[in-house]
């Protein structure tokens, strides 16, 4: 079957451009069904993916702009298919809360043109095959999220989204360089070209990559947040309106990490395994920071907030692990992260709505008393969240841990820690608002119908992926191979060297 | 002395070549004339349709002429697609310029001819300057460019900004153009050449470079120079010039001065003064990193739009001189291709100030474009993307542009200046985002000032409503706000048009 995967890409943006031209009442359900469309699609390709096969699948490849040797390549391989897919299911849950709420969200054809602008953006940087591409669609994924903040957000949401927007793009900026400078270097003198599968087989030297590397290390740290990188994301969660909170901390952070797996691992395994320490470090230090912030802070969005600074620090360690189980594990966990991030923050919304607007912890309780759907569901969330057993996350972890366990032992043991803590951080969340005595205006209602048409099927897929992870781990696990495989070419060649200097001490 | 005549025999002149300068400079004696006319009609309407038409067919004559490279007037002026390009890009700037000056206070100060006739002559000197491959026609062209702008700067002859704006211009160009005289007089005093190439050939084989006469000249050159382009630290005058200004001639000025100050350079440095690279470029290098950290620097928190463009502008060519110390091939692409990027957002920008100057009565101030959003979509959506292009978003032309220039300092070995090019992009973010936030975030109506007539800047008349009394914007200058923002976007997906012009321009220089 043949998939055109520009159809995929541009069809978001095209239904917002429709929802903007067509009359303000239909606006927000033009935008629905477009998402739906792309969901449609996205769970096509799934199932159409010859994972026996493996490999990129239907490729489109044509040149973009000549003189600068920019093609326009996408792409679907192991590595991204799952994304995708995520991807349209999170966009296609903010699409139906923001049409259920239709005085929530004023000028809604602007609004749907934004969303779709900010899908394809994000599947655009998903299915990029080639280098200045993927930059592009990097740094455009962002634009739409500071308009959607700019104009829906909250209060004091000026100066929150202009440090989000300088912060996320010092590193994009720096990334282009980057990006830039592989493209030229990699030619040595000759037409530069950007397609990554073209890139991986002209290396650069060892301090290139490692300056490179750097650079497209701090633009994904940023982005995920990770610490010390995190500084835009307290006052940029707090002002972003609850649907497009939901997909930035579902989706833009798994760009990120997905970029680690496409980007920079292969392109610069020398400087991969010379950083390997460090990274691993960073992702250690947001895991600890991450969960000790989550249950110290008393607003609720901070609390996922910092939950996913945590979260993001699991999958660095995994892909920085460099071995088969740590990327797959961290793969697996992207997935599980956004399929319960954004939910969350969906309920975020409704237990403020409950709490008579407020969004901290110690004005909530009481919630479970007479909304028993809406504890459960809660419930089921907050468990995958934390990681337990049964759960995708724990799966995703276990493997994380396991790959770290192999690789760094130390580290290992200092992580295991986080899954302890992420356990208090998520049970605190839960008991604050749904147990304990109610707040003063606490006001327990059951979730409606258009809560639920949300909700429900949301945490349906999780606990779909709980029982059969292996539906996103199989396809996964031959790109994984292929995305470190060269790093681990480096370290064997690295401990050769090492064996052979010793030996002619000896 | 009749038989003294007969014996000097002039110089073979290709009239076709030079056609484009001379439908400028015959433009701009018919609008002069046509601005005596009795009608008003005809003042108003007839002259800046004749600008336009003289502009026009300068393009047109580009266009024919564009496989041209021959030198012209016995070696003065090399017409080539570097001088065909700039023309073109002179010329839309001027027709451009003409439309958001047609219905404003200054054509009308200046009695409507004299403004379009000042500005074609500026035009021819512009184009002149971009062609010179002579120290002397260089410095014709550079006054030819100057003097007519120093005028259009006061043109709003009741306005004490414009006036003031004028006279500083007045003084400190001419402390530029003194200077950048004596620089070549001491060129021609290491050399005794004042062709090009001849100065080039003279530089190899009188071994002057690094010599102390030479050394001289060449910095008073390039301090002449940098004044022109209002390069930092020579940049003193230009927000107070830019901001008194009527803003039909900051526009002007801001893109089409700067593209011929920096056809001059590629042109005197990539052919006359390449012998002597090594003198010139770490001095051009610290202008470059002054003028990128000043200009995005000082534009940070200034209130008024015009101020802010002159400072970005400074930004702006210290982004392009990266693409031009490189001394490739490939720079001098990135820097053509980014005066054409940089012409289209900044003149967008600079016609929805126009518009909304007219339409509040607040002058430049970033307040008339509160709420423009909701109000305007349009000019709204064009303001935004001139800002991101400036800013260097990806899906605008400023993203492609700053692609090339650091593309091609990466292959000069400089990626530091690239990545210097993209600290600047992150510092200007912080001064091109408030203006888009106000436009989309505030949906209040900006404040007329309080019993003001917006027009005449008198107070209105008792019982006047100031909503009956705005003027309207007029659908020129919508129109080319329009029609520019969406260039922006085009040229941000679809640059490969603009690169095949850019390409063939490097070859009359020296590269």
């Amino acid at each position: 079957m043949t998939i055109h995967l520009s159809i995929v890409l541009w069809l978001p943006l095209v239904a917002g451009l429709l929802a903007l031209l067509l009359p303000r009442a239909i606006a927000r359900w033009v935008s629905l069904l477009g998402a739906l469309c792309v969901l449609a699609y996205a769970i096509v390709l799934v199932a159409d993916y010859d994972s026996a096969r493996g490999g990129l699948q239907y490729v489109t490849d044509v040149v973009w702009i000549r003189s600068l040797g920019i093609h326009y390549k996408l792409g679907v391989g192991g590595l991204n298919l799952f994304l995708l897919l995520t991807t349209a299911i999170t966009f296609t849950a903010a699409a139906l809360w923001s049409a259920l709420r239709e005085q929530d969200i004023p000028r809604p054809g602007l609004y749907a043109l934004l969303m779709g602008l900010a899908e394809s953006g994000v599947l655009g940087a998903f299915m990029a095959q080639d280098l200045a591409l993927f930059v592009v669609f990097f740094d455009l994924m962002l634009v739409p999220f500071y308009f959607l903040t700019l104009i829906w957000g909250g209060p004091d949401r000026g100066p929150a989204v202009l440090k989000l927007f300088i912060y996320t793009l010092v590193g994009s900026l720096l990334m282009l360089v980057g990006a830039i400078a592989t493209g030229v270097l990699a030619a040595k003198g000759g037409t530069p070209t950007f397609v990554l599968s073209d890139l991986v087989r002209h290396p650069l030297t060892r301090g290139s990559q490692e300056w490179i590397f750097l650079v497209f290390a701090l633009a994904f740290l940023i982005k995920m947040p990770a610490f010390p990188f995190h500084g835009w994301m307290p006052d940029g969660y707090q002002q972003m309106p609850i649907p497009v909170l939901a997909v930035f901390t579902a989706i833009l952070s798994k760009v990120a990490a997905y970029g680690f797996l496409q980007v920079a691992i292969p392109l610069f395994p020398k400087a991969a395994v010379h950083f390997q320490e460090l990274v691993m470090l960073v992702a250690l230090a947001s895991i600890l920071y991450g969960s000790a912030m989550a249950f110290t802070t008393t607003k609720a969005r901070l609390i996922l907030g910092y939950s996913s600074v945590a979260q993001l620090g699991f999958i660095v360690l995994g892909i920085f692990a460099l071995n088969q189980r740590g990327a797959d594990g961290a793969l697996l966990q992207s997935m599980n992260h956004a399929l319960v991030a954004g939910p969350m923050i969906f309920i975020v919304a409704l237990l403020a709505a409950r709490a008579g607007g407020s969004e901290d912890v110690r004005d909530m309780g009481g919630g479970a008393f007479r909304a028993p759907v809406l504890a459960a569901v809660f419930l089921v969330l907050t468990y995958a969240l934390l990681a337990m057993p049964g759960s995708a996350n724990f799966i995703g972890e276990f493997f994380i841990l396991l790959g770290v366990f192999q690789s760094k032992l130390a580290i290992s043991v200092v992580a295991f820690a986080g899954v302890a803590m992420a356990a208090v951080y998520a049970l605190r969340l839960y008991i604050r608002s749904m147990h304990n005595r109610a707040g003063p205006d606490v006001e327990s209602r059951e979730m409606s119908l258009r809560d639920g048409l949300v909700l429900v099927p949301m945490m349906l897929v999780v606990l779909a992926l709980a029982l059969y992870p292996q539906l996103a781990l199989k396809r996964g696990d031959r790109a994984v191979t292929r995305a470190i495989a060269g790093a681990k070419l480096v370290q064997v060649n690295n401990a050769l060297a090492a064996e052979r200097t010793q030996e002619a001490a000896r | 002395m009749t038989a003294v005549l007969a014996t000097v025999k002039g110089p073979y002149i290709d009239w076709s070549a030079i056609s484009p300068i001379l439908a400028l400079l015959g433009g701009s004696v018919v609008v002069l004339l046509a601005g005596l006319l009795r009608s008003r009609a005809a003042r108003e309407q007839l002259v800046p349709f004749l600008a336009l038409a003289a502009f026009g067919t300068a393009i047109g004559l580009a266009i024919w002429q564009w496989d041209a490279d021959t030198l012209v007037v016995a070696g003065a002026m090399r017409i080539d697609s570097l001088t065909l390009l700039s023309t073109l890009l002179v010329c839309a700037t001027g027709v451009v310029a003409t439309l958001i000056a047609w219905r404003g206070q200054a054509a009308k100060d200046l009695a409507h001819g004299e403004f379009f006739a000042l500005m074609l002559v500026s035009s021819a000197g512009m184009v002149v300057l971009v062609a010179a491959t002579n120290l002397v026609t260089t410095f014709t062209g550079l006054e030819l460019l100057s003097l007519p702008l120093y005028i259009l700067c006061a043109s709003m002859m009741r306005s004490e900004r414009s006036l003031e704006s004028g006279l500083k211009y007045l003084i400190i160009g001419s402390v530029g153009s003194a200077t950048l005289l004596y620089g070549f007089a001491l060129i021609y005093g290491a050399t005794g050449q004042t062709g090009y190439r001849a100065i080039a050939r003279a530089i190899v084989t009188h071994h002057v470079a690094g010599d102390v006469l030479f050394l001289t000249a060449v910095a008073m050159t390039v301090v002449g120079l940098a004044f022109k382009a209002s390069l930092a630290p020579f940049h003193q005058w230009t927000p107070d010039v830019y901001e008194g200004a009527p803003t039909s001639v900051t526009a002007f000025m801001s893109v089409a001065t700067k593209t011929a100050a920096f056809g001059a350079i590629l042109r005197l440095f990539d052919t006359a003064l390449l012998p002597a690279v090594d003198d010139w470029r770490p001095v051009w290098i610290a202008i470059a990193i002054l003028s990128i950290l000043i200009g995005n620097v000082g534009a940070l928190g200034q209130s008024s739009m015009k101020r802010m463009l002159a400072f970005s502008s400074i930004a702006q060519a210290g982004y392009i001189l990266v693409g031009f110390v490189v001394v490739t091939s490939l720079g001098v692409q990135a820097v053509l291709f980014y005066l054409a990027v940089y012409l289209v957002s900044n003149l967008a920008a600079f016609a929805v100030i126009a518009a909304r100057e007219r339409e509040t009565g607040m002058g430049d101030d970033i307040g008339a474009l509160r709420g423009l959003g909701a109000r305007r979509p349009l000019l709204a959506v064009s303001m935004t993307l001139a800002m991101l292009s400036l800013a260097g978003i990806p899906a605008t032309a400023g993203f492609i542009g700053k692609f090339r220039l650091i593309e091609s300092a990466a292959d000069g070995g400089y990626t530091w200046l690239g990545i210097l090019i993209v600290i600047g992009s992150m510092i200007s973010l912080a001064y091109y985002l408030p203006v888009v936030a106000a436009m989309w975030r505030d949906e209040a109506e900006p404040a007329l000032a309080p019993d003001v007539d917006a027009r005449t800047g008198l107070p209105a008349l008792a019982g006047g409503s100031p909503e009956a009394d705005r003027p309207s914007a007029g659908w020129e200058v919508q129109l080319v706000a329009i029609v520019l923002g969406a260039a922006v976007l085009f040229f941000g997906i679809f640059p490969q048009p603009l690169f095949d012009l850019v390409q063939s321009a490097a070859r009359g220089l020296g590269l």
